[in-house]
């Protein structure tokens, strides 16, 4: 973790730029990431600007076990559980409906309405603006805990070690968040972009 | 009935997997948490079935799609807030 070594260092040191540009680079993936567990922005803008604080705050204890991201993050998730109370009602993990509607198979589990055909319209046809806002749908669609699991991994990037360190949760749980938010990720891009209609 | 029309007849239908329980299994094969008996039969099963192929694709190109999200831009107000909270913090510091 050079780059986290030398950017905590910067910090410190009163380097304004590097704050700038941790801020530039975080804020808006942390508040997108506390709307998950608080009920609204106004909430979820303060826990975020308690979140860098604390993070300023801590700098001086950071020891570098986990990148400064994941320390971040963690910071973040619980002042979110704090503060939230969307987290408490949300729906347990067994929530789980199907991946796939199961009207979409016939008896013997074969696809009997395949996936409609999307990739190409989404890598040449349509505009990245209707592609981001289709997502941004889709994942605020999602129950809270997929999609923070989603946010961490697939948007932000985090290695599903660090997402399990993040969320206090376990590889098996973390696993089955993601597989429930991915596919209703996948359904929203095929309903918003695939030909038939369904 | 012969030994081997019994096993003719039934192997295909104990091994191959339905496309339903398949579509459950994506995301353990793409996390590479499927035993190596798991994920043979998913194997096989995608190198015959061309809607649970273009499937697997699908999900790829979620995931793919997903990371290419960019933050929203911050607004002045937002900027200017923090970079007072980094002053504060300096001089209390």
């Amino acid at each position: 973790m050079d780059a986290d070594a030398s950017l905590v260092r910067r910090l410190r040191g009163g380097d304004e730029q590097a704050f700038a540009d941790l801020v530039e680079r975080y804020h808006s993936s942390m508040l997108r990431l506390a709307l998950s567990f608080v009920p609204s922005q106004a909430v979820a803008e303060e826990v975020v600007q308690d979140t860098w604080l604390a993070v300023l705050r801590g700098l001086g204890r950071f020891e570098e076990r986990s990148s400064l991201r994941t320390w971040m993050f963690t910071i973040l998730v619980n002042r979110a559980r704090t503060t939230g109370v969307r987290e408490a009602r949300s729906v347990p993990v067994a929530d789980a409906g199907p991946a796939v509607d199961a009207s979409r198979f016939g008896p013997s589990g074969a696809w009997a309405v395949p996936p409609e055909h999307w990739i190409e319209e989404a890598e040449n046809r349509v505009d990245a603006a209707k592609l981001a806002e289709l997502l941004r749908v889709g994942l605020n669609g999602l129950p809270a805990r997929q999609r923070e699991v989603v946010l961490l991994r697939d948007v932000e990037g985090l290695s599903s070690t660090e997402v399990c360190e993040v969320l206090a949760i376990s590889e098996a749980n973390q696993r089955v968040l993601l597989h429930r938010g991915r596919s209703k990720l996948r359904q929203a891009l095929e309903s918003g972009l695939g030909g038939g209609a369904r | 009935m012969s030994l081997l029309s019994g096993l003719l007849r039934f192997r295909p239908r104990s091994r191959d997997l339905p496309c339903q329980e398949v579509v459950e299994m994506v995301t353990d094969y793409l996390e590479e948490a499927l035993s190596p008996a798991e994920r043979r039969r998913l194997e096989h099963h995608l190198a015959g079935c061309e809607h649970c192929t273009e499937y697997l694709a699908q999900m790829r190109e979620t995931i793919r799609l997903a990371g290419r999200l960019t933050p929203q831009d911050l607004t002045p107000e937002m900027r200017t807030d923090l970079m007072d909270l980094y002053r504060r913090w300096r001089i209390e510091g």
